[in-house]
């Protein structure tokens, strides 16, 4: 199975390892994420102003781009993820939108959100299935307490992210069960990192940081995973005294015995 | 050929505003065998009807159309009108020219061709019909109640008080439902058990009503007035004509592990138990998931210590059957399981409880005699956050659509009692609205929010945060428009309720209807509440819709009303719409047998006249008309058309079909 992958910038520059693990264990899995050709940024942040157009239009090129291709279109990261499928969304639903975008785009036929956009994590759940995963794993992370770290974005609003519940989300924890380690459930798991504010109020995003760190310690985690690379930022840099934080990808390698192959 | 008259009913602008009700009447006037044709303004109402029997005795009529409303409505209104005035009744044919015409339609033309079409239609079938006389079924005196929570009492106590007997299936150890784990109740704060097991007792001591604790319906047959039902015994391991509820074997047990689910698991109790002092009946019973004795042969301390000797570790389930007339449907509610409601940290926290668990820690008899403690290191709690709507009024798949109606109260309730028995506590409420209707209701709500003091907060709880042995409470103010964060002790979640997971196999069983959520359907919202859609079934409390005791007691007294009625009566009459073989075509191959879903049908072995004098002996189909219900599964599925159906046969049908087809 071939996917259309939307990698996003951060994933090129500082969230490498989310990239280059997530491809390496598609291949082990069986299924190939092959990278949109000249993708542009995401626009980082989904427009709240319902009449903005030009930052809708990069992701309209990309989910265009892979409903041409006839494939669905992944994303790892949670930014560029929320952003996507909500402007897809927006296709899909605002007659005015979609009808802005198409003239400004000067398409043939206007583009009304076709395309599936998946994040990498559905695909894992719904079309390999964690039972299959679990199968294909040669190092399961037996013993290792770990908490999963949504963020905001993943999941939220759930009305258009619409795969896992944002309140009390379980997408991570069965996959972190699928890798043989102990998923630690802690109540601030889906809290706000604090991130967009690190350059505003650092003491803010620290307080943030520290609130979620210490609450998944007390619960008894070892370590944090994420799919967000601002989250991976955020609580690596600017926490007092934080557990350690890794791409959800990068257990995945680990646990697929890939890691080793590339060293 | 039938001398038929039409009577076109507008029933006033409902029928008249759609539909041209003067033409409607005009047409089907030149209907061949139509004598008489008019139309009215309230066919259903007395001159109505006096207009109908005059016209059936000056026409001489021997057939009657009525174009009005659904026959579900009217139909035995005009049966009975028809039927004074010398005519059999079954020779009535209504047109459904309201629900199925005038509400519907809005051009008045398509309408009234419509009208006419149903009309033609009726004529057709009422050429065919033939006068039918109904018989009558006995009436079993006798009245089945499951479920003996507070609602199957009191149904139970005013059936018996009418003089009739009634049985009692409860499916735990002991009567008294849901209300024997409250501590008080609203709006007058008297305590539960004080008003409810004196009535358990009058229920246990009344000569007219047996109790089969420990039981459940196990399948029902039969129809209204003649159910046969049969009632699983679960084996209790315990003689219960021997045991005297002395409770030493409950003491001696050596089985300490046990979570007491009277005590929703708050603490622990033996293998063998009574669920609490004041049960009904007073017997012990042996939890089979716990017991040594019966998972591994080794033990017998509570058969040592009995002096009864009513220990039998070889008992089994018992099946009992019985007749009943009637059968009441009080099967309660529970909340609903907490599992999708994390964010409130109930798996994460003892000191998060559902507001059942927090009236078992308010109660005297409960698992800290009555001393407000917190589960997780048993200290008094000094800030209470009591949220609201958890699970109901969810707009998601989550929870339930529904408001389930009695939280408002209870919450008050509670609140009011924290701060009356620890005024040193700081108790929030978090709502979306309050919802207290009803006789003093909101005179008590007021009395916490004035006299009390309880902090009622309009919004959401957003997170639960169990961190250093306190629950952060995130949570938004609506009015003040600001985040709220309380450092709370405990947090007492007002789970939805739902119906007991035994309604909708029981449901099935008595082929009563429900709704999307399990709650039985009444017959009618409004004007027949307390009884189901099938004939013979009573509804009562809670698995009716979210009720609170004082309701739940209004109508499980509605419901004895109505189940009083029919035992009152000494037979029933029957559907003379039954099924009839015509026993020259009937081949014998028993399909109606198998398709019968009331066991109406036998087959007998028959004499038939065989050309030259000669006998045959065939096996035919023979309906019992005292059971058949009319359902006409039967006719359908006879391959060889023998099996008709009166008043509906095959030829009427089809002389329906082609009037419409014409």
């Amino acid at each position: 199975m071939t996917y259309s992958y939307f990698p996003g910038c951060t994933l090129k520059t500082k969230g490498k390892d989310l990239d280059i693990w997530g491809r390496a264990s598609a291949e082990a899995l069986g299924f190939h994420l092959q990278e949109l050709d000249q993708w542009q940024c995401c626009g980082a942040v989904y427009p709240m102003a319902k009449d903005e157009i030009a930052t809708r239009l990069s992701s309209v090129r990309a989910l265009m781009a892979a409903g041409e291709a006839g494939q669905e279109l992944v994303t790892l990261c949670s930014a560029c993820h929320h952003v996507i499928k909500r402007v897809n969304r927006d296709m899909q639903t605002d007659e005015t939108i979609r009808d802005r975008v198409s003239r400004y785009l000067g398409l043939q036929t206007p583009y009304a959100g076709e395309t599936t956009v998946l994040h990498y994590l559905e695909v894992l759940r719904d079309r390999i299935g964690f039972d299959n995963l679990k199968q294909k794993v040669v190092n399961p992370l037996t013993g290792r307490k770990i908490g999963a770290y949504y963020g905001c974005m993943l999941l939220r609003p759930a009305s258009e992210m619409g795969f896992d519940n944002p309140e009390n989300p379980t997408i991570l924890e069965d996959f972190i069960r699928a890798i043989g380690a102990e998923p630690v459930v802690y109540a601030r798991r889906n809290e706000c990192c604090g991130g967009y504010c690190t350059i505003k109020s650092k003491d803010y995003a620290r307080k943030q940081v520290d609130a979620i760190m210490e609450n998944a310690r007390a619960c008894g985690a070892q370590e944090l995973i994420t799919a967000c690379p601002l989250c991976l930022y955020n609580l690596t840099e600017n926490a007092t005294d934080g557990l350690p934080v890794a791409y959800f990808t990068q257990l995945l390698a680990e646990a697929l015995g890939v890691k080793e192959e590339q060293k | 050929m039938q001398r038929v008259g039409v009577f076109v009913c507008w029933c006033g602008s409902n029928i008249a505003a759609t539909v041209d009700v003067e033409k409607v009447a005009e047409v089907l006037g030149q209907e061949p065998g139509v004598v008489f044709s008019t139309h009215y303004q309230y066919m259903c109402s007395q001159s109505g009807q006096e207009l109908i029997q005059n016209a059936i005795r000056e026409h001489s009529l021997t057939g009657v159309v009525v174009c009005s409303c659904s026959p579900r409505m009217h139909e035995n209104t005009f049966r009975k009108t028809c039927e004074k005035a010398g005519l059999n009744p079954y020779m009535v044919e209504i047109a459904n020219i309201r629900e199925q015409c005038s509400w519907i339609h809005k051009n008045k033309e398509e309408a009234t061709q419509k009208a006419v079409i149903l009309g033609r239609a009726a004529i057709a079938k009422v050429h065919l019909n033939a006068p039918l006389t109904a018989g009558t079924s006995p009436v079993k005196k006798r009245a089945l109640v499951i479920g003996g929570g507070i609602a199957g009492i009191q149904t139970a106590l005013d059936i018996a008080d009418a003089g009739f007997e009634v049985d009692i299936v409860e499916k735990e150890p002991t009567i008294g439902g849901k209300m024997t784990q409250i501590d008080k109740t609203f709006p007058t704060l008297d305590c539960a058990a004080c008003i409810l097991t004196p009535k358990m007792v009058d229920a246990a001591q009344n000569e007219k009503i047996k109790i089969y604790s420990y039981s459940e319906v196990q399948s029902v047959k039969g129809f209204v007035g003649n159910f046969r039902v049969t009632i699983k015994k679960k084996a209790r391991y315990v003689d219960e004509t021997k045991c005297t509820g002395c409770g030493l074997c409950t003491e001696k047990c050596p089985q300490k592990k046990v979570p007491n689910a009277f005590n929703l698991g708050l603490d622990q109790r033996r293998a063998i138990y009574i669920p609490f002092a004041q049960a009904v009946p007073k017997i012990a019973t042996i939890d089979a998931d716990y017991c040594t004795m019966l998972k591994t042969g080794k033990c017998g301390v509570c058969s040592k210590v009995c002096t009864a000797g009513a220990i039998d570790y070889k008992q089994t389930d018992r099946f009992i059957e019985e007749e009943y007339g009637a059968i009441v449907v009080a099967t309660g509610f529970n909340p609903i399981k907490l599992d999708q409601y994390d964010e409130f940290a109930y798996s994460q926290s003892p000191d998060v409880v559902t507001s059942l668990e927090f009236e078992r820690l308010m109660n005297a008899a409960g698992p800290t005699g009555g001393t407000l403690l917190r589960p997780s290191d048993g200290t008094h709690p000094k800030t209470i956050v009591f949220v609201q709507c958890v699970g109901s009024r969810c707009d998601d798949s989550k929870g339930k659509s529904y408001c389930s109606k009695i939280c408002c109260m209870y919450t008050a309730k509670h609140a009011m009692l924290c701060r009356e028995k620890y005024p040193d506590t700081d108790v929030y409420v978090f709502y979306i609205d309050v919802r207290t209707p009803g006789k003093n209701f909101d005179e008590f709500y007021r009395r916490a929010v004035e006299e009390y003091g309880v902090h009622y907060v309009k919004g959401m709880v957003g997170k639960v945060v169990p961190e250093n042995g306190k629950l952060k409470v995130q949570a938004s103010d609506l009015l003040g428009n600001r985040q709220l964060h309380i450092d709370a002790d405990m947090v007492v979640l007002a789970a939805a309720i739902e119906p007991d997971k035994s309604a909708r196999p029981l449901a099935t069983m008595l082929t009563a209807s429900m709704d999307t959520n399990d709650f039985f359907t009444e017959a009618h919202p409004k004007l027949r509440p307390v009884e189901s859609p099938t004939a013979g079934i009573f509804l009562s409390g809670a698995c009716q819709g979210p009720k609170d005791i004082p309701e739940t007691v209004a109508q499980a007294s509605a419901a004895a009303a109505k189940v009083i009625g029919l035992l009152a009566k000494d037979s029933l009459i029957c559907n003379p719409c039954t099924a009839a073989p015509d026993e020259l075509m009937c081949n014998g191959c028993s399909s109606c047998e198998k398709v019968c879903p009331y066991g109406a049908i036998t087959y007998i072995d028959k004499e038939f006249r065989g050309p030259n004098r000669t006998t045959l002996v065939r096996r035919v189909a023979q309906v019992n008309p005292a059971v058949c219900q009319g359902c006409g599964a039967c006719t359908v599925a006879c391959p060889s058309g023998a099996m008709d159906l009166k008043g509906f046969s095959n030829k009427q049908i089809m002389a329906e079909v082609d009037a419409i087809c014409r």
